[in-house]
């Protein structure tokens, strides 16, 4: 199950609502302003990184990248390309959009 | 705009850059309100202290870097700029993380700001 999502964890909830739903060895993707959980410092960073040791996390290196976030990515997030989120989806049977 | 009469508008911009319009639109506005001559604030809380994070790189994502704008706002005499303490330390950003010079206060300091304006634009 590949679990996505696209709000930044201190606006929106989704990100907790996804967290808690996941199911161990399931993957989260981190997109758009979704990135931002995954970035250092981040309020959000702790919680990610509990999650982390049962679930895959990847974040979306563009996203990152346009919002100045590269060099911050947390420990223990995979950074993937356009062609590496297509991947995730054909590898997963099916997938949950937290918008 | 009444002729002659200069009123305090401050825009406060609370969303993060790209996720969603509001940054741009905010920016635009600014803009074009700056050819009115008013006294002109800018404030960032919450996930608008993004929109000042140094070192966008829009290419990827295929959608217009407008970070240099906030750069130019000196330029049209905008240079009260205002960053929320609190979001800053949220996000793991310091002052030394925003593309421009600005001044960091607390949301409570925001808030007596807010109470001396003519108009708040919120973004």
């Amino acid at each position: 199950m590949l679990h996505i999502v696209n709000k930044s964890p201190l606006e929106r909830s989704t990100l907790d609502s996804c967290l808690a739903a996941a199911q161990p060895g399931a993957a989260v993707l981190l997109i758009e302003d979704g990135v931002y959980a995954a970035t250092r410092g981040n309020a959000a960073e702790s919680r990610l990184r509990a999650a982390s040791a049962r679930l895959e996390i990847y974040v979306l290196a563009p996203d990152l990248e346009a919002r100045g976030m590269a060099q911050s990515l947390a420990e223990g997030v995979k950074s993937i390309d356009y062609t590496g989120f297509v991947e995730l989806v054909v590898q997963h049977k099916n997938c949950q959009s937290w918008l | 705009m009444s002729e002659g009469q200069v009123k305090k508008i401050m825009y406060v911009n609370r969303k993060a850059p790209y996720g969603t319009i509001y940054a741009l639109e905010s920016l635009e506005v600014v803009l074009i309100a700056a050819a009115f001559d008013q006294d002109v604030s800018l404030v960032f809380m919450d996930d608008g202290v993004y929109q000042l994070k140094k070192g966008h790189q829009t290419k990827g994502i295929e959608v217009k870097n407008f970070q240099p704008t906030y750069r130019a706002l000196d330029d049209y005499d905008v240079n009260k700029l205002y960053v929320q303490k609190e979001a800053l330390e949220a996000r793991g950003l310091s002052e030394e993380d925003m593309c421009v010079p600005v001044e960091v206060l607390s949301a409570a300091e925001i808030g007596k700001l807010m109470d001396q304006q003519d108009v708040l634009l919120s973004f």
